[in-house]
């Protein structure tokens, strides 16, 4: 009795093991349900998905002119402390004081992608970009000021 | 501070596992007094990995709060984000639109296949088959590239906020995850055919690692670890938390209390995310995705208390509030630390080789244990 249950159990663990090797066996005859993605050779080639967070970037249109009005909203939404931003007072044709933006400063660095300073903003001045490769040499290249040099609020916006 | 090295007065030897040990997937550090190879008692070391979450939230607002949250257990972010944004709708006293607790409720299901695979993935190479993780992460990579398309990210998402979600489901998102469910079914079959048939897994999961019903409940065990021995305890079913009270699903329980055991009810809890995936993807309502609320939140003074099932067990939020923008005092109970606790129990007893198959079935991440 135990002999026959002990060629029972030998035939069954052969048996197992054949099935295991089925499944690999189909995968090795079959290379193309394997899916790897070839990077960095599909560089040219590679789409992110439009919603993936890689940075925070400025809008600028061709007058390069952006919407942020300086008002710290993504600064205070901020969890650690990525965004800095520096404020101006401009003199408007009336004469009167007005606050403005002058340097608009992202620490990549510092940045988890969480999306809250995008969130945030009121008047739809930043998003996120789809750039993912950041290694740089110098972690001071990872400070980065996204208003471009020159650019100026586009009018209407308060 | 007691020896963690050389032999005890009884003459017991006693070794260290980790903190940097590809066994322990993590910086878990184990110290193993031995008699011969039989474990005579294991004794977790934490606090590599500490980096003081609780505190942090402290001075966050709870808006900002619920993305430090995927850092905890990063396998299954999104539910833990979940959890949070479900403590602080409790507070508020605002009611999430049903088209948001259908897409929460998906994204979690989906969150937790992705765990169970890697899981499952990583199990089979505690045991010594290497195949196997492979398969894991391309099924995996489906459910990271359709998480990438609607929440913008693949591990932390930080896609829930109270009140709903942060912006709609992606067009192409119930498409997508249709045709993933269609194949995924086909596959875990498959995964049942390589790994849970072969007589080498059997032989070395059977039997491993007992876990009595009465030991899981006084650890405090949650999740598979505690079903599979038996105990019901699937805050999804005891506590059912958005839309969870409206679908069809079975809680798995295994009364085994082995390692095998605790490996059939993960499988089966894919299963069972699948089914749920299947009801909802069909009927999501339409409507908003997040409810108003105030850009600055203020909770009430008061103590607020959710429990979600993550894919390890159940996640407590603790939120202590004394009326201003950040919380007083927040608590994580985290089902890692309880699960880990009862490695001791599990172990004795048994011989040093089949530590590292029992560790693989508790499922541990050790950000989620050690906060």
């Amino acid at each position: 009795m135990n002999i026959k249950k002990y060629i029972q159990d030998v035939f069954g663990a052969i048996q197992s093991l054949l099935k295991g090797m089925r499944v690999t066996g189909y995968y090795f005859l079959h290379p193309k349900e394997i899916i790897t993605e070839q990077y960095p050779d599909n560089r040219d080639s590679l789409k992110l998905a439009d919603r993936f967070k890689g940075e925070v970037v400025m809008l600028h249109d061709e007058n390069n002119e952006h919407a942020c009005t300086g008002c710290t909203a993504c600064e205070l939404a901020c969890p650690n402390g990525t965004i800095k931003i520096i404020t101006q007072f401009d003199i408007t044709p009336e004469g009167k004081k007005k606050k403005a933006l002058n340097t608009f400063v992202y620490h990549l660095e510092l940045c988890t992608m969480c999306n809250l300073c995008v969130e945030a903003c009121p008047t739809g001045a930043i998003v996120m970009a789809q750039n993912f490769e950041h290694s740089v040499y110098d972690r001071k290249q990872l400070t980065k000021t996204l208003n471009k040099p020159g650019s100026k609020l586009r009018a209407g916006i308060e | 501070m007691h020896e963690v090295v050389g032999t005890t007065p009884k003459g017991d030897f006693i070794i260290n596992v980790g903190p940097q040990h590809p066994a322990t997937h993590g910086v878990l550090h184990l110290v193993i007094t031995l008699e011969g190879e039989t474990i005579k008692k294991i004794e977790p070391h934490l606090g590599y990995i500490h980096r003081s979450i609780e505190k942090m939230c402290e001075s966050l607002t709870y808006r900002q709060f619920i993305y430090v949250t995927s850092r905890m257990d990063y396998l299954s972010a999104h539910i833990n984000n979940h959890a949070c944004a479900l403590c602080v709708e409790k507070g508020l006293q605002v009611d999430v639109p049903l088209r948001a607790q259908y897409i929460r409720v998906l994204l979690d299901e989906l969150t937790r296949i992705a765990s169970h695979e890697l899981w499952w993935g990583a199990m089979a190479m505690d045991v010594g088959a290497f195949t196997p993780f492979f398969y894991a992460f391309r099924e995996r990579e489906t459910i990271n590239e359709i998480m990438e398309e609607t929440c913008g990210a693949r591990l932390t998402m930080n896609y829930m906020v109270p009140g709903g979600v942060m912006a709609d489901i992606h067009p192409a998102f119930q498409q997508k995850v249709k045709k993933f469910i269609q194949q995924y079914k086909k596959k875990i079959d498959e995964y049942n055919e390589l790994v849970t048939g072969n007589i080498i897994f059997q032989n070395r999961m059977k039997g491993v690692g007992y876990l009595s019903p009465e030991n899981a409940i006084s650890y405090g065990c949650s999740g598979p670890v505690a079903r599979a021995s038996g105990v019901a305890c699937d805050v999804r079913k005891r506590y059912p938390y958005d839309v969870y009270n409206q679908v069809q699903f079975d809680e798995v329980i295994e009364t085994g209390g082995d390692s095998f055991a605790r490996y059939l009810v993960r499988i089966g809890e894919m299963q069972q995310s699948v089914r749920i995936i299947e009801q909802l993807i069909d009927a999501i309502p339409q409507g908003d995705f997040q409810a108003k609320t105030k850009a600055v939140i203020k909770l009430p003074k008061g103590e607020f208390y959710q429990r979600v099932e993550t894919a390890r067990g159940e996640l407590g939020v603790y939120i202590v509030s004394e009326g201003g923008t950040t919380p007083y005092r927040i608590k994580f109970r985290s089902p890692g630390f309880c699960n880990l606790s009862a490695l001791n129990e599990m172990a004795k007893g048994g011989k040093i080789g089949d530590l590292v198959a029992t560790m693989g079935t508790l499922d541990l991440v050790i950000p989620d244990i050690d906060r």
